[in-house]
């Protein structure tokens, strides 16, 4: 019984490595600046975590196969080095492996958190409030109007509560319910949440921020690759959590003019 | 911790015994060597290190309602200025002036209990003394609320007003349980079958309320 | 003793004799262990048929699944899940799960029962405690469940109860009025009773071990036991503010929580000025801990296990004990891993990162001193040893993931996805759970005199650790093409194509759940039929197995075991000729008498 239990965890540990090698099951191809850093950070990591996890599973079924047959008058071994070897291969080694993966790893953090966007960045705010996305652009004011959340109402499509008769910053601002930005272009993304906490998670831009109620933050980033994507939210916030996206279009300059100005119409 | 009870003169103490075991308890270890000889045959009672033990987590507690003072204080601007009740003030002394009269009474109850009756007229009066003290405090926590709630200001009113009546109702409900410890050792007293560990543990219990108390009171005034 | 004092000995001991005194408010350790137990199986197979319920519900959604609706006619109308009814009912899988399940079993049924006779002590210190632990955590029990037929239904905010989605109240969404309350009551109920029952452990621990039990001397299952009880005592003493404030800013109006200006169906919400981020920190604070407190009693029973079982000591006691311990005290430190992206200060993301990092190390030590302890050794293969070793593999597998949820840069692709869910499922869950299985097989023959079938254990075994692997593993894939979790089902477009992988996680979990059940027939029909047991069936050498099977009620009959040595004198020449010496025998062996 002990060889079959040896075979068995080699087996599951074989075929458990067999997506990963073969690239079943992966994200969406990276289109952003940054994502390339954590991809990196990520096949490293897969690596090593790949390596430590065959090896551990394959020796635990070498000594399950090796040392259970048992004999009532043969003497117990010490594996050679006894435990101070292995505390020190622990220390030392996989100390020294994940001091590495999180020196590694700061860059790619420190990219997208400790570099501030850039003067040229598109400032476009979304809020997140049960269950949809709405995004904002300034307008050719360059500036958001305030927020009033006393005058948000659906029902007239005041999903911000904006104040046009009042504030003339808000006037020519551009309320959308789907994201579009130019290719190539940095985008400074300004978080705003309605009512509960939410996430703005777009896998294919390697961005993932929750939203935080009291707390307006934002994160920038820069898309490379013309496409449509989706953005889910990524933390619960009821019901309708599941059903909670809205599609970012990365266009051409030309082509994000243009549908800019059909949604100035729209206002 | 033991040692700061006076040692009743001459009397042996009577020793009341505890469970079977636990006579390789931690302040009586067993050398690594187990010359069991060396062993006393009387360990420690367990109430000793298990006050502690909950003192520390009740630590814990309140360490977590001030982190949550400190982090709601530093997340808005709508931090009200209270002015803490006058009748605090004179609750706070007398909670401390009950750690004293419990001492007291500590002291009178080791002699009586360590046979020199004669010595003590009545062993338990210090103890109804600090419970009254005890009392009286909860009832000044009372009126502290009175005294809020007639300046306007009630559980939701502001943070600051939230966070007072919070501390000072947990701190109140504990302190509750350590009158409740007062009692029963009243009534053990009175028939004869209390033991010092019991007497100690709510004594370490009680100081720990009014330095509790102490630290809350600092900090309500500091922060609120 | 003089005879006062064992009069008075004999007074405080007296065997009880009403059944209410023997079965139902039971001073007796045995009992209690036995009781936190029987709730901790009942709350399994609750659990158990919640995720089922889930899982059929990810893989057929529009499915309708017959005599749902008994349950909740608005959840589930024609037996059609909703996805309000779904998050309800993850929010209670793991919310049972959790705390009375994973808390209970390892930590409070086993080591009630076994902590007192492993200390050689009678009882635990403050026996009333401890029924009230019992009773406490049963009210609490008691308490969540009623959320299931109070009001609008149980509350969908999920175990971590994120505010202002569970602060706000009924206008958050269904159950989030009086289910969320009542949830927050239970939990706080049950903190109380865990803070008992950490009094006791503790206690025990450090003031009622017999004459000659050194703590150098105490079994790895005491020590895991009294370092979970540390944890214990400081990480539930914080959920339980954490919970106080939360139901103060449902029913009192307060704003510890919830932020200004929030507005939901368009009406302006009346909270201001509250700190979101303020819950996660406090319920991280404990929530790491926590996990830790459902592990740690199940590395120190398998540890026990497969020493019985391998006829030898491990490698370095010293190494498995000092890893422990740096778990618990590193699981303080690493909390903020759980909010990488939560808004935190990103300086504080990296900071968290570090520690979270360096505890690879104390779990890495433990996992080479188990497997480098079976080199050499002469492991004997049974229920209970296969499933430490299946512990071993899991811990494992469930591990390395965390190599990449550690890093902020990593997490930023992983955090909230399907990779979390089958790293702590794995690493916590399955092996938390095959750690009570072992200790299961392992202990019963001394808890009720019979012995487990088997040729069923063996079953059960096989089946589960295979069973188990198919429904976790394929996790880590979902989580790696970004399938986002807390779903009720999976519309988008990058989602659609993941759903084939979901039905076949959904077959094996209902397999794997049906292959339960040969456990719990074999718990029952043991109980009643199974083969006389042996004082010392294993032949281990703890205390508990010097001690009738099952052991009476006042454990050592009276009197106080002596102990000589330390736990683990295995591979040894004795006089009769066994290769083992207990605790509590005189002979002096040659070679390592201590």
């Amino acid at each position: 019984m002990a060889k079959l239990l040896a075979l068995t965890i080699i087996v599951i540990a074989i075929a458990s490595a067999v997506p990963v090698v073969m690239h079943t099951w992966e994200a969406p191809a990276d289109v952003s600046t940054h994502g390339h850093l954590i991809d990196e950070q990520m096949s490293e990591t897969m690596i090593e975590a790949g390596v430590s996890f065959l090896a551990a599973q394959i020796i635990l079924a070498i000594f399950i196969w090796k040392f259970s047959s048992f004999h009532t008058d043969g003497k117990t071994r010490t594996f050679p080095g006894g435990a101070k070897g292995l505390v020190i291969a622990a220390l030392v080694l996989v100390g020294a492996e994940v001091l590495a993966l999180g020196a590694f790893g700061v860059k790619a953090w420190a990219t997208v958190y400790f570099i501030p966007p850039s003067a040229d960045a598109l400032p476009i705010q979304v809020q997140a409030g049960q269950f949809a996305f709405y995004f904002r652009y300034p307008g050719p004011d360059r500036k958001f109007g305030a927020l009033h959340p006393e005058l948000i109402n659906e029902a007239n499509q005041n999903f911000f509560g904006l104040d046009p008769e009042h504030d003339p910053d808000a006037r020519d601002d551009i309320v959308t319910a789907e994201m579009a930005i130019p290719v190539n272009q940095e985008i400074h993304l300004l978080m705003h949440a309605k009512d509960v906490s939410h996430s703005f998670y777009v896998p294919a831009l390697r961005i993932h921020q929750d939203f935080v109620p009291g707390l307006d933050l934002s994160v920038h980033f820069t898309a490379t690759k013309i496409g449509k994507y989706e953005i889910v939210c990524s933390q619960l916030c009821g019901l309708g959590h599941y059903s909670m996206r809205a599609y970012l279009s990365v266009m051409s300059r030309e082509d994000f003019n243009d549908w800019l100005k059909k949604e100035a119409a729209l206002q | 911790m033991a040692t700061t009870i006076q040692e009743p003169p001459k009397a042996e103490a009577r020793r009341i015994p505890t469970r079977n075991s636990g006579n390789g308890g931690w302040r009586n270890p067993v050398p690594a060597d187990g010359n069991l000889l060396e062993v006393e045959e009387y360990s420690p009672p367990p109430s000793s290190s298990a006050i502690w033990v909950g003192i520390a987590a009740i630590t814990m507690s309140f360490a977590a309602f001030t982190s949550a003072l400190i982090v709601r204080q530093g997340s808005s601007t709508d931090w009200r200025h209270i002015t803490l009740p006058s009748v605090l003030y004179l609750s706070t002394l007398v909670l401390l002036v009950s750690s004293v009269t419990l001492e007291i009474a500590r002291r009178r109850v080791a002699t009586f209990m360590g046979g020199l009756k004669s010595q003590v007229a009545s062993p338990g009066r210090w103890l109804y003394i600090t419970l009254s003290l005890g009392l009286l405090f909860v009832a000044g926590q009372y009126m502290a609320w009175l005294q809020l709630r007639s300046k306007g200001l009630y559980l939701a009113t502001n943070p600051n007003s939230s966070f007072f009546y919070v501390f000072t109702a947990v701190h109140a409900l504990h302190v509750m349980g350590g009158l409740g410890g007062l009692v029963r050792v009243i009534s053990k007293l009175s028939r004869s079958v209390l033991r010092r560990s019991t007497l100690d543990a709510t004594s370490y219990y009680w100081h720990f309320m009014g330095a509790l108390w102490l630290y809350l009171f600092l900090l309500l005034r500091m922060k609120l | 003793m003089d005879a006062t004092s064992a009069a008075h000995a004999a007074q405080h001991h007296a065997p009880p004799t009403s059944f209410i005194r023997k079965h139902v408010f039971s001073l007796d350790h045995k009992v209690i262990g036995k009781q936190y137990y029987a709730l901790a199986l009942v709350a399994v197979l609750t659990g158990m048929v919640l995720s089922w319920l889930m899982r059929i519900h990810l893989g057929w959604n529009n499915a309708a699944i017959p005599g749902l609706q008994f349950l909740s006619a608005n959840g589930a109308p024609a037996g059609k899940m909703t996805p309000e009814y779904y998050l309800e009912l993850m929010t209670m899988h793991a919310t049972i799960m959790v705390f009375f399940v994973l808390t209970t079993a390892p930590f409070a049924a086993f080591g009630n029962y076994f902590l007192p006779i492993q200390v050689g002590a009678e009882d635990m210190p403050f026996p009333h405690f401890n029924m009230m632990s019992f009773w406490t955590t049963f009210v609490a029990f008691c308490v969540l469940i009623s959320v299931f037929f109070v009001g609008d239904g149980p509350p969908l905010s999920g175990w971590t109860a994120y505010a202002p989605l569970s602060a706000i109240g009924k206008v958050a969404g269904p159950g989030q009025g009086t289910g969320q309350v009542l949830w927050a009551t239970a939990i706080g109920i049950f903190c109380i009773g865990q803070l008992l029952g950490a009094l006791n452990f503790i206690s025990t621990v450090l003031d009622m071990r017999t004459k000659g039990m050194t703590l150098a001397r105490l079994p790895v299952t005491a020590w895991a036991w009294f370092i979970t009880s540390c944890m214990g005592l400081t990480a539930f003493a914080v959920l339980m503010p954490a919970c106080v404030l939360l139901i103060l800013d449902h029913v009192a109006g307060t704003s510890f929580f919830v932020a200004s200006g929030l507005v939901i169906n368009d009406q302006l919400l009346p909270h201001s000025g509250g700190s979101t981020l303020l819950w996660q920190h406090l319920f991280w604070f404990f929530g790491h801990p926590e996990v830790y407190i459902a592990i740690v009693p199940g590395m120190g029973i398998i540890t026990h296990v497969l020493i019985t079982n391998m006829r030898r000591p491990m490698l370095s006691m010293k190494a498995i004990l000092y890893s422990l311990w740096a778990l618990a005290f590193l699981s303080y430190m690493v909390y903020g891993h759980h909010m990488f992206v939560s808004g935190m200060n990103p300086f504080s993301s990296l900071a968290f990162s570090f520690p979270t990092l360096m505890i690879t190390i104390p779990s890495t030590i433990l996992v080479l001193i188990w497997i480098g302890s079976l080199y050499g050794s002469k492991l004997r293969i049974n229920s209970a040893s296969l499933f430490a070793l299946g512990f071993v593999s899991m811990f494992v597998s469930g591990g390395v993931s965390g190599f990449f949820l550690a890093q902020p840069s990593i997490d930023i692709m992983l955090h909230a996805t399907y990779f979390v869910v089958g790293h702590f499922h794995m690493v916590m869950g399955v092996a938390a759970m095959f750690g009570i299985f072992s200790g299961t097989y392992f202990w019963f023959p001394k808890m009720t005199g019979r012995m487990m079938n088997e040729t069923l254990g063996k079953v059960h075994f096989w089946l589960s650790f295979v069973g188990t692997y198919c429904i976790f593993m394929p996790f880590h894939y979902l989580g790696w093409a970004a399938n986002v979790r807390r779903f009720a089902s999976f519309t988008d477009d990058f989602l659609k194509p993941l759903i084939p992988l979901h039905q076949f996680i959904t077959v094996a979990a209902l397999f794997t759940g049906a292959v339960q059940l040969i456990f719990i027939y074999n718990l029952i029909h043991s109980r009643f039929k199974g083969a006389p047991a042996p004082d010392n069936p294993w032949e281990g050498t703890s205390l508990e197995w010097s001690m009738p099977s099952p052991p009476p009620w006042n454990n050592f009959g009276g009197k106080d075991p002596v102990v000589y040595h330390d736990p683990y004198q295995y591979g040894v020449k004795t006089s009769t000729g066994a290769d083992y010496v207990m605790q509590n025998s005189p002979e002096q062996i040659a070679t390592g008498g201590d």
